[in-house]
């Protein structure tokens, strides 16, 4: 995976709570067998309207999303994060996070940081004022900028060094094939299977 | 498993369920870096969200026929064992797991859906995962997890006549609104939930993703042992015995602490509908579509106009006076036999009004056999309803089963999300006795209203 340490750019301000994932890329475009190409159904619902944000001129070419509370809640469909990646955006910032959402832009280098609400309601008004703002999000310090402001966020540790690094989780679980292979060998044999034996 | 204080834990994975739409990537990940799938025998899949409910083997739609044939050959090339359309153990994920004996006390189960949270109904911990952990757990049967917090959701009391498991959840999540069980594992319980049947305790646990829990559980006692008995994958003889033993041994401690804790009382409660957007946004039968300026917080205010004008509600309204034009019956939410019995019950010798849509969805292929060798589906062709072969259907509208825009439905599934059920559809959820009555009077309604 891409490292990623710290993005800077023009931001959409997308005045809206409970944006869920169904929202943020319908049933009908998850029919895709690849990894790519969902842009088409990013805020599909929204995108006929002229007025939504990412509709309007001063808006094109945004890369950092900044939502209302609870964004990416509902189904665990990872589409939502490759539709906000393949339409360009790197970060997102939310008050809240629906949990899988959030891990699932995690694993996709999708940058997304939880900052309170105030700071949103700042930073909408910022980009509102002048939608061309840079606006920075800086996993190494862990701090959004924007003008002259700044804010801090938490963020999990192991999760950043896991993205500064582009590691692979599951080259980096393998690293401990020998435990899973040792806890195998003791788990219970009345288990439930669904094939007969092992393949 | 692993547990370093450094790294997050690393978890087992008991069982491993898939279905087309959030498999195919992982697949993909798995060839293109040389793996193979660690543990088959662990492993199963089956096709649900794409499939046609009309008929069992055309799928019209290229891209959706596209999805089945790549879960196909990907089964077949990793050695994957699926149930196909046609096949009697077919049907919604969440349907199959259980019905199969599959789901069992003290595991872990997973699925690339929000709503394996179901499987918690047995006291296993189960939850949904993105397309990058299928891969994950395809590859090497773990997650890395951190610690979760706990809650409890304690339900003293006896639910009142008429009142379901699913009045309860949407109770439940109107109180907590939908991030309220974040980064939590909740365990329900108290008097209501363990007279709950096993469907009931699924229709619960399923719902936890709606507030935002990572999972739900219920402890598992007789009534789940008995539910899991003689089934195709159960344990038999002494494995049994040795199975019993440990599964009793899951009870959460009397004294146990929790992060949280909400009390609920049973006595209170009546049948519960949702008028917004989110399955947060709900209120009695009974009661009326809230003014938004009663919320106090201005985010929620806003929220619930935006939910009224895309509802196309005014407040003050009483929700028995909203007219319905689509009654859906069905999901892993309330699919299950015992759902079907109770939607039946209400809606026999009756008639579905005029200009109403009422689509039965079984959530399995086996639950559709046992629905027709107990008469339901006379009884729901009687009254005037369709009846469908099983899969997911209407409760996402992936497949052709979708709402026109402005259409309304009351709904048994799940989700009231803004387009969910179909572009512009609005969905009201219920449970089954108010899907049944709702198609019956053409407006919300509960079976005391007819
Ligand atoms: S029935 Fe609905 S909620 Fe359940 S798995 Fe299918 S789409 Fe998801």
């Amino acid at each position: 995976m891409e490292k990623v340490t710290t993005h800077t750019g023009p931001a959409a301000p997308l005045r809206r709570s409970n944006v869920d994932t169904d929202q943020i890329i319908p049933a009908v475009y998850l029919k895709r067998v690849t990894k790519t190409g969902f842009e088409d159904g990013l805020f599909a619902e929204w995108r006929d309207d002229p007025a939504f944000v990412l509709n309007q001129d001063a808006h094109q070419g945004a890369t950092i999303l900044i939502a209302g509370t609870e964004f990416g809640t509902g189904s665990s469909r990872e589409h939502a994060v490759w539709a906000l990646k393949d339409y360009g955006f790197k970060a997102v910032i939310a008050p809240r996070f629906g949990d899988i959402f959030r891990g699932n832009s995690l694993k996709n280098g999708l940058l997304t940081v939880e900052l309170p609400a105030e700071a949103v309601e700042a930073l909408w008004d910022a980009v509102e004022a002048d939608p061309g703002l840079a606006v920075t999000v800086d996993l190494v310090e862990r701090e959004v900028r924007a003008g002259e402001r700044s804010w801090p966020f938490e963020f999990d540790d192991f999760a950043r060094w896991r993205l500064m690094e582009g590691l692979d989780d599951v080259a980096l679980t393998l690293r401990d094939e020998a435990r899973i292979a040792a806890f195998e060998s003791n788990r219970d044999a009345w288990r439930p299977r669904t094939l007969p034996s092992a393949a | 498993m692993r547990s370093d204080g450094e790294q997050p834990d690393l978890l087992y994975i008991d069982l491993h369920l898939l279905h087309e739409v959030t498999s195919p990537q992982a697949f993909d990940g798995l060839r293109q870096a040389g793996r193979k799938v660690r543990r088959t025998d662990l492993t199963l899949a089956t096709e649900d969200h794409n499939t046609p409910t009309d008929n069992l083997f055309t799928i019209a739609d290229p891209t959706s026929r596209k999805q089945i044939e790549t879960l196909r050959a990907n089964c077949e090339e990793f050695g994957v064992r699926i149930h196909s359309l046609g096949d009697a153990e077919q049907g919604v994920v969440h349907v199959v797991g259980p019905q199969l004996g599959l789901t069992q006390p003290g595991m872990t189960v997973v699925c690339g859906d929000s709503h394996t949270s179901t499987h918690g109904a047995f006291g296993s911990i189960a939850f949904g995962i993105g397309t990058s952990e299928v891969e994950h757990v395809l590859a090497t049967q773990t997650l890395p997890q951190s610690k979760p917090k706990t809650m409890a959701v304690t339900v003293d009391g006896s639910l009142p006549e008429g009142v379901s498991a699913k009045d309860l959840i949407l109770k439940i999540i109107s109180i907590t609104g939908t991030g309220g069980g974040k980064g939590h594992i909740v365990e329900y319980r108290g008097q209501a939930i363990e007279e709950l049947s096993m469907e009931g305790r699924m229709t619960v646990c399923n719902m936890s993703i709606e507030w935002g829990a990572k999972a739900g559980l219920i402890a598992p006692d007789e009534k789940t042992f008995e539910y899991v008995k003689g089934r195709a994958h159960a344990p038999a003889g002494e494995e049994w015995d040795a199975a019993l033993e440990y599964w009793r041994s899951l009870k959460t401690d009397e004294d146990a602490e929790f992060d949280r804790e909400i009390v609920i009382d049973a006595a209170e409660l009546s049948p519960f509908v949702t008028w917004g957007t989110n399955p947060g946004q709900g209120v009695e039968l009974s009661g009326a579509v809230p003014d938004p300026a009663s919320f106090d917080d201005p985010i929620e205010r806003t929220t619930a106009e935006n939910a009224l004008t895309y509802m196309g509600l005014e407040a003050g309204t009483p929700m028995r006076e909203v007219d319905v034009d689509v009654v859906f019956l069905g999901s892993c939410t309330n699919g299950r036999i015992e759902d079907l019995r109770a939607a039946a019950e209400v809606i026999k010798g009756r008639k579905v009004a005029d200009g109403v849509n009422m689509m039965v969805v079984p959530g399995s292929a086996r639950v559709r056999e046992q629905a027709v060798a107990e008469g339901l589906d006379k009884v729901f062709t009687e009254a005037g309803a369709d009846w469908r072969f099983a899969g997911c259907s209407m409760c996402l509208g992936m497949n052709p089963d979708q709402l026109t825009p402005g259409q309304r439905a009351a709904s048994t599934s799940n989700r009231n999300f803004e387009g969910r059920q179909g572009k512009g559809g609005r969905t009201h959820l219920v449970s089954p006795a108010v899907a049944a009555a709702t198609a019956v009077a053409g407006r919300l309604a509960g079976p005391a209203d007819l």
